[in-house]
């Protein structure tokens, strides 16, 4: 082995570290410190936490930080009922938004692959298109359609489907109808995706052993788009549970959801380690999704093998 | 081509009833003619190829049967009933895919079964017809695998299992063996035979490979842009070819201009030929005398007697193992090829490039062409 292969084999190991590296700094250690925060005691200091790790105290001093650590923000979040509730409208939001984003994004997703192959990445583009404004600024733009004499109320008091305005904003409606808008695209394209792989001659085939078309869709379309849904589903339902800006700007006050509650630890009462144990608890609750999902994305890798 | 009485002449001779009948079918994509006017006639129980290079449209003519494609005009009957208008999934039809088209989702039973699970067949029914199928096509014990467990040659057989398990009028194979290996292809060839002479059903396959064609079917249709140039019987096609173009395209031939003379005499470049059979040229006409390389003999003394005999020099020699084919240069500066089989283990040897020979051949051995 020459010194050309040895240094090939370092190439590849830097390129395999990048990932790593990439991991450990932006992922590990601040989960470390906000681990860190979270077990520690809110106190009047700056910054607003007990114990500080004094690394200049050298291993007493290491010693001493772990003793002065305690579990009591967590003790908090499993005895007072609002995090508890506000960990539940999460789910219940996220559930009910993914679900309203299949029943929309699916024939929306079937319908691209069913026109024209021409046509497909101009529609495609269309779906992507709201990503080029920041979503901050949509969001707020559904405050100004929803509003009391909002685009909304204006356009169906003109066709006269009711006479007097409807409170959209400050609701449970508000917030859905801007989950759905914002995670629409993470719906449809993994489902284009998988759809649009479905190979022509498999629907030729069912149609040939005895099979009409609505059939076929059953038998033989969906079950191979189950992958894509999913993907589409754990990609929304994912980050809708930790959402804070829309049921925020949207949301009416009696809706408390999972980020907004750590928004209001975080700044409103300073209370950094509650804030941190939300933070931890919402990860965890997250991470049974997020590893089914990554089951799913192995077994696709392993049939295609 | 082939005109009416033609076509019915071609299935009397196989004395079978008729069973499809492509009628004036024309079929364009746009401005181009994939199928132009054409009429065939397919016989119960006949195992039938459509053999020609990729464009000749031989598989649009194969989707037309299936009904994925709709004719752009004349008639399909099968049964003696025009199809044009029945959807796929009514067709008492089943198609093999040359991708096979398995279900990837669904297990090999899953995708044998696929067929009969959209009829009203009881669910004993379906296993009982399930087990056969995988008994057919040597697939005992391999009902549960997925799709992606199986070998190449294994997913053939699913699909040739699922594609039959209906019991169709018509077996549509397009080029069902094109993804096997060589020698997994010469196995199946006669499987496939076997296989049909076992069930009756009527093949049709469409295939680029002659050598196939001629090996699994009772008759070739030869065609070209869309056209049908020759349909016969294998030997017919390949001893009786009834066109430069097919003569070419089957096999190997080596074409020699000429003129007919009087008689069974065509004058050539190479001198005055003999052949026994002129068909339908007449005295005067422009003719080809076509010539398979394995009917001329090669010897180094001029031969005797009634043979047609010109001299030449080797100009190329190609070892095949079974047999060589030797290209030699005649007096007009053309080649004409020989195909000599190895019958001495000890190599070539006989003759070696730059020899001086005599090609000899009997006057049955070619095919005067006019056309």
């Amino acid at each position: 082995m020459g010194p050309h292969a040895d240094k090939q084999r370092w190439g590849a190991r830097v390129v395999v570290l990048v990932p790593y590296l990439w991991l450990a700094l932006f992922f590990l250690a601040p989960f470390v410190i906000v681990l860190k925060i979270s077990l520690s005691q809110a106190a009047l200091a700056q910054p607003p936490y007990l114990p500080v790790l004094d690394l200049a105290a050298g291993w007493a001093g290491l010693k001493e930080f772990v003793a002065q650590l305690s579990a009591d923000s967590f003790r908090l979040l499993a005895s007072d009922t609002i995090y508890l509730l506000s960990y539940f409208k999460s789910l219940e939001v996220a559930a009910v938004s993914t679900a309203i984003l299949v029943l929309i994004g699916y024939p929306v997703a079937y319908g691209i692959t069913r026109t024209p192959r021409a046509w497909q990445p101009l529609l495609v583009m269309a779906i992507i298109l709201p990503f080029w404004t920041s979503f901050l600024i949509r969001v707020y733009a559904w405050i100004n359609i929803l509003q009391r004499d909002g685009l909304l109320n204006d356009v169906i008091m003109r066709l006269h489907v009711i006479d007097a305005p409807v409170a959209w904003l400050s609701s449970d409606t508000a917030i859905y109808i801007g989950m759905v808008y914002s995670y629409l695209p993470f719906m449809v394209l993994p489902l284009y995706a998988t759809l649009e792989k479905v190979d022509e001659s498999l629907l030729e085939a069912a149609a040939d052993l005895g099979c009409p078309r609505w059939k076929t869709f059953w038998l033989v379309t969906f079950p191979l788009s189950l992958p894509g849904l999913a993907a589409g589903a754990l990609l929304s339902f994912i980050p809708i549970i930790g959402e804070f800006v829309i049921p925020d700007l949207l949301g009416g006050s009696e809706t408390l959801m999972i980020g907004q509650t750590l928004w209001t630890e975080f700044f409103s009462n300073r209370d950094w380690p509650v804030a941190s144990a939300i933070a931890i608890a919402l990860l965890m609750l997250l991470l049974v999704p997020i590893l089914f999902y990554e089951r799913l994305q192995q077994r696709s890798l392993e049939g295609k093998r | 081509m082939a005109d009416d009485g033609e076509a019915a002449q071609k299935r009397a001779a196989s004395e079978k009833p008729l069973l499809v009948r492509f009628d004036a079918v024309g079929k364009r994509f746009g401005p181009i003619a994939a199928i132009d006017a054409l009429t065939l006639e397919i016989a119960q129980g006949e195992f039938f190829a459509l053999l020609g290079p990729s464009g000749c449209g031989k598989t649009t003519l194969l989707r037309l049967l299936a009904g994925f494609e709709r004719p752009s005009e004349g008639k399909i009957l099968l049964d003696g009933e025009d199809i044009a208008a029945v959807p796929p999934h009514r067709r008492p039809v089943n198609m093999m895919f040359q991708s096979y088209a398995l279900f990837p989702h669904l297990t090999v039973e899953g995708n044998i079964a696929f067929g009969l699970r959209q009829e009203n067949v009881s669910r004993a029914d379906i296993a009982e017809r399930v087990a056969e199928m995988l008994t057919l096509t040597r697939l005992q014990g391999f009902g549960g695998r997925r799709i992606d467990q199986l070998s190449g040659g294994q997913r053939q057989r699913v699909a040739l299992a699922r594609s039959l398990i209906k019991r169709p009028r018509v077996l549509l194979l397009d080029e069902p063996l094109a993804a096997l290996d060589k020698k997994l292809r010469a196995e199946t060839q006669f499987e496939l035979m076997e296989l049909q002479r076992k069930l009756g059903t009527t093949f049709v396959i469409v295939t680029h490979d002659q050598e196939e064609a001629m090996i699994v079917a009772d008759r070739i249709a030869v065609m070209d842009r869309g056209r049908l140039m020759q349909v016969a019987p294998p030997a017919e096609i390949y001893e009786r070819p009834n066109s430069r173009w097919v003569a070419d395209f089957i096999g190997e031939v080596t074409l020699v201009e000429g003129r007919m003379a009087a008689g069974t005499i065509i004058g050539t470049a190479l001198g005055q030929l003999r052949v026994a059979d002129i068909g339908v040229a007449k005295a005067g006409d422009p003719v080809w005398l076509a010539l398979r390389p394995e009917k001329i003999s090669m010897s180094t003394e001029r031969p005797n007697g009634e043979r047609n005999a010109i001299a030449g020099t080797v100009f190329e020699i190609g070892y095949r193992g079974d047999m060589s084919i030797y290209k030699v240069r005649l007096a007009d500066r053309s080649l004409m090829k020989v195909a000599l089989a190895n019958m001495s283990a000890r190599g070539t040897g006989r003759v070696a490039v730059d020899d001086l020979v005599w090609l000899s051949w009997p006057p049955d051995a070619g095919v005067v062409l006019t056309g």
